[in-house]
C-alpha cells in the first residue's frame, strides 16, 4: 500500500468517493438493522419503560461526538507536523459532523432526562457542561477555520485549537466517576460485560457502527468539496 | 400500531429525540449534495 500516493488530495479525491459511496449504503442498512432492534426486538425496560429507547442514538451519537474529535485532533496534529495539505483538509471535513453528533448527544440527552431525571438540562453537572464545552470547541475549530483566508494559515491555527481541546475528552468520558454528577455511569466498558440485556446492547452497537458510516461517508464526500474549492 | 406511537406515554421524548436527530442527519447530505453540486464535480 502506497500511503504517501494518497497523501496527496488529487490522488486521494477519486478514492474517497468509492469509500463514501460504500460506506453510506453499510450506514443505511445498518441504521435500519439498528432501528429495528431498538424498537422491536429489545425489551422494554423494567424502570424506564419506552422512554429508555431514546439510548439507542443518544449512546452512540455521544460516543461518536468524542471520537470524532479525536480523530480532528489528530488529522490537525498531523498537519502542523509533516505540513501535509490533505490533513488540515481532513480536520475541516470532520469539524460539522461532530459538531452535530455533539448537539445530537445534548438533545436526546435532554429528552431522556426529563422524564428520567426530572429535568431537561442541570447547569454545573460534569458531564452535560463537559458535552456543552465540547460543542463549543467544534464551533470555535470551525469559526477559526473560516475566519482567516489563507486555508494553510487557517489550517495551523484552528490545529492548536483543536489539539489543546483534547484535553476536553477525558474530563467528558470519565467525569461521571471523577465528580458528582446526575448522569449514570458507563453501562458499556473495554473492562467488563454490559450492564443491559444484550438485545439492548446489540441495538446500541449496531446503531453506532452505523453513525461510525455515516460520518466516514459524509466526511469524505465533504472533504471532496473542500478539494475541489481549494483548487 | 397506535400503541407503538404512544411508546408507553414517552412519544414526545422518543419520537422528539430520534424524529431532529434523523432530521438533521438527513439536512447535513442535501447541503452536502448542494456543496458538491457547487463545487462541481
Amino acid at each position: 500500500m502506497k500511503w504517501f500516493w494518497y497523501a496527496s488530495p488529487q490522488t486521494f479525491f477519486p478514492l474517497a468517493g468509492t469509500i463514501a459511496r460504500w460506506c453510506g449504503a453499510a450506514a443505511g442498512v445498518l441504521a435500519a438493522i439498528g432501528l429495528y432492534i431498538g424498537f422491536f426486538v429489545a425489551p422494554t425496560d423494567a424502570q424506564q419503560g419506552e422512554a429508555y429507547r431514546i439510548i439507542f442514538i443518544h449512546v452512540p451519537a455521544s460516543w461518536m461526538s468524542m471520537f470524532i474529535y479525536v480523530v480532528m485532533a489528530g488529522w490537525a496534529a498531523l498537519g502542523l507536523a509533516f505540513n501535509t495539505r490533505l490533513s488540515g483538509m481532513m480536520a475541516q471535513a470532520l469539524a460539522p459532523t461532530g459538531a452535530l453528533f455533539t448537539f445530537v448527544a445534548l438533545w436526546t440527552g435532554s429528552l431522556w432526562g426529563r422524564p428520567t431525571w426530572g429535568t431537561w438540562w442541570v447547569w454545573g453537572d460534569a458531564r452535560l457542561m463537559s458535552e456543552l464545552i465540547l460543542l463549543f470547541l467544534y464551533f470555535g475549530f470551525m469559526a477559526l477555520q473560516a475566519a482567516i483566508d489563507d486555508p494553510r494559515r487557517a489550517d495551523r491555527a484552528s490545529a492548536l485549537l483543536a489539539i489543546v481541546g483534547v484535553v476536553n475528552i477525558p474530563i467528558i468520558y470519565y467525569s461521571v466517576q471523577w465528580f458528582n454528577t446526575l448522569h449514570q455511569g458507563a453501562s458499556v466498558s473495554f473492562t467488563r460485560a454490559p450492564s443491559m440485556a444484550a438485545t439492548m446492547f446489540a441495538g446500541m452497537i449496531v446503531m453506532a457502527f452505523a453513525f461510525w458510516m455515516y460520518s466516514i461517508a459524509v466526511a469524505l464526500v465533504r472533504v471532496r468539496c473542500i478539494i475541489r474549492e481549494r483548487g | 400500531m397506535s400503541e407503538f406511537l404512544a411508546m408507553g406515554g414517552y412519544a414526545l421524548y422518543v419520537w422528539g429525540s430520534y424524529g431532529v436527530t434523523f432530521a438533521l442527519l438527513f439536512i447535513e447530505v442535501l447541503l452536502l449534495m448542494r456543496r458538491e453540486r457547487k463545487a462541481g464535480r
